[in-house]
């Protein structure tokens, strides 16, 4: 995936994210503060005017500027972890110009550490973590088992989806859903389903 | 959704300008974004920032002017607002005595508070910070996230905002701030939700017969549903939980009977009757009471009660002289 690859994926995210937006705030009224769609939506929207002038830098500047975007525009905690998310693999990345599944699924490992350490969370505490570390071990696994970069990201896709189901079977422990307590059980987790969605449009590019 | 706006886009900002036209002699709004700080800029002594989503005013740009707060820092309404702007508003106001930011315990507000903080301090300025969280509807346990911020913020405001005004240094006054974190406990219940207006349709809803009971202050739902009761049976609940939580006994406290946006004061005193009555028979002495809009949720019908209980030091920092738009005290 060179430059102009990464900012399709970037650019149809965003455009994923605006279509789902009342889908995510409705998750969110649910058992947080309905604003993670409209939250999400607002910082990919401006996402979208930097990437024009993004074309002759290289990805890991891309998604760094992605990331620092989405810090500054956000606001909320899926800001700063999206945020954190997108600059630790733009660090991690260095020059990288044409990055593999495999350089992905490695620097998104490093982007699941940040997120882990600026949110003070792990699995299982229903937060996107529950997506997002199965979808990273799962897509390991494949490739480590000589499957396609394609099917491994969908393996990631499964995986997440999984995680999904998973958030509705436990309560909340970390973020505004854990005021609700046992009444969060029975709801999935709006950050795993939007990462979620994220990891689907990566599948759908490749 | 009905509501006097013109544009979901532009609440926040047309807000900001028209609280800045309002009250010229007191606060200026920066720039690069939603941040009032004072129009005349504190010198030598430790400033105090605070801020989270919009939507809960006054807070807190209604607290910002002599004896309490340096800036304040509007996100989106119920959204933390970003580290960039948090780190403008600490930029505005440092001076050499430094900056204490007064956080109110949400997941994003925590985050983005530190990220703005990591800024300004390797920028040079000298930061510290206080989580609010005297929510008690909340369990507080090393398994979450822990307890909210709610109204028994602006005692913290109040009380280390006027420590400030002393010329104390940062240390004594994060102390302060954290005795009064210490010693507040709050807790409240609504009866109608309130309408995000980007979101533009209720955050919960709620039968005509039942009440929210340990309602959080964004449109978020309670801890539980009960039967719609009496003033005197929910001032009842939440103080039992309020008392249980904290020993009063024989003690002095402040009293804040606060709306939640659409309760009218005429029921926040029919509480108070109540929360006096209550605390006379418990041997609880109450040395000052506030009763009105403090810390609201936009338009919800709620409100909550919040006991501080008081030293000497902090009573005599509460009677200083504070002069905001929102909160008088000359």
């Amino acid at each position: 995936m060179t430059t102009d690859k990464i900012i399709t994926i970037i650019e149809k995210i965003s455009a994923k994210i605006q279509e789902e937006k009342l889908f995510l705030t409705e998750l969110d009224n649910v058992i947080g503060d309905g604003d993670h769609g409209i939250n999400l939506a607002r910082g990919f929207s401006e996402v979208e005017k930097k990437l024009s002038t993004m074309g002759d830098k290289n990805p890991g500047e891309v998604l760094k500027t992605v990331g620092m975007t989405l810090v500054s525009t956000v606001g909320g905690a899926s800001g700063p972890l999206y945020g954190t998310g997108f600059m630790k693999m733009g660090m991690e990345l260095k020059d990288t110009a044409d990055v593999t599944v495999e350089d992905f699924v490695r620097v998104f490992q490093v982007a699941i550490e940040g997120i882990s350490l600026r949110g003070k969370s792990t699995t299982g505490e229903k937060t996107m973590l529950d997506s997002m570390v199965p979808a990273k071990n799962a897509m390991e696994e494949a490739l480590a088992a000589g499957k396609s970069p394609k099917e491994a990201v969908a393996c990631g896709v499964a995986a997440a989806k999984e995680g999904i189901e998973y958030t509705k079977t436990i309560a909340a422990t970390k973020g505004r859903a854990s005021y609700l307590g046992d009444r969060s059980i029975g709801h999935q987790d709006p950050g795993a389903t939007s990462f979620t969605m994220m990891l689907e449009i990566l599948e759908g590019e490749l | 959704m009905k509501k006097f706006i013109n544009a979901v886009d532009q609440v926040e900002n047309e807000m900001i300008q028209g609280m800045v036209k309002a009250f010229p002699q007191y606060v200026k709004k920066l720039d690069c974004g939603n941040v009032v700080v004072r129009t005349q800029k504190k010198e030598g002594k430790v400033a105090l920032i605070s801020g989270g989503g919009s939507g809960h005013e006054p807070a807190h740009g209604g607290y910002v002017g002599r004896g309490m707060l340096d800036a304040a820092v509007a996100g989106a309404v119920f959204t933390s607002p970003t580290p960039d702007q948090v780190y403008e508003g600490i930029k505005a106001i440092a001076t050499d005595a430094g900056v204490l930011m007064v956080i109110k315990n949400y997941t994003g507000d925590v985050m983005n508070f530190e990220m703005a903080g990591e800024m300004a301090e390797a920028e040079g300025i000298k930061v510290a910070q206080v989580v609010v969280n005297d929510d008690v509807a909340v369990q507080d346990s090393t398994w979450t996230v822990g307890r909210r911020g709610v109204a028994g913020t602006v005692f913290v405001h109040k009380i280390a905002g006027a420590l400030a005004e002393t010329g104390a240094g940062l240390e004594d006054v994060q102390a302060m701030a954290q005795r009064v974190i210490n010693n507040v406990r709050t807790m409240g219940a609504a009866i109608s939700p309130c309408t995000i207006p980007a979101a533009g349709k209720p955050g919960f809803e709620i039968a005509d017969d039942e009440m929210e009971v340990g309602i959080g202050i964004h449109g978020e739902p309670g801890t539980y549903k009960e039967k719609m009761m009496s003033a005197d049976a929910i001032t009842d609940i939440i103080l039992d939980k309020i008392l249980g939580d904290l020993d009063y006994t024989g003690s002095e406290v402040a009293v804040m009977v606060n709306s939640s946006g659409a309760t009218p004061q005429m029921e926040l005193f029919i509480i108070n009757n109540h929360v006096a009555d209550v605390l006379a028979t418990k041997g609880i002495k109450v040395y000052k009471t506030f009763v009105g809009e403090y810390m609201t949720s936009i338009e919800m019908e709620g409100m909550s009660i919040s006991l501080l209980k008081l030293d000497d030091d902090m009573k005599k920092l509460l009677d200083a002289q504070a002069d905001t738009p929102a909160f008088k005290q000359l």
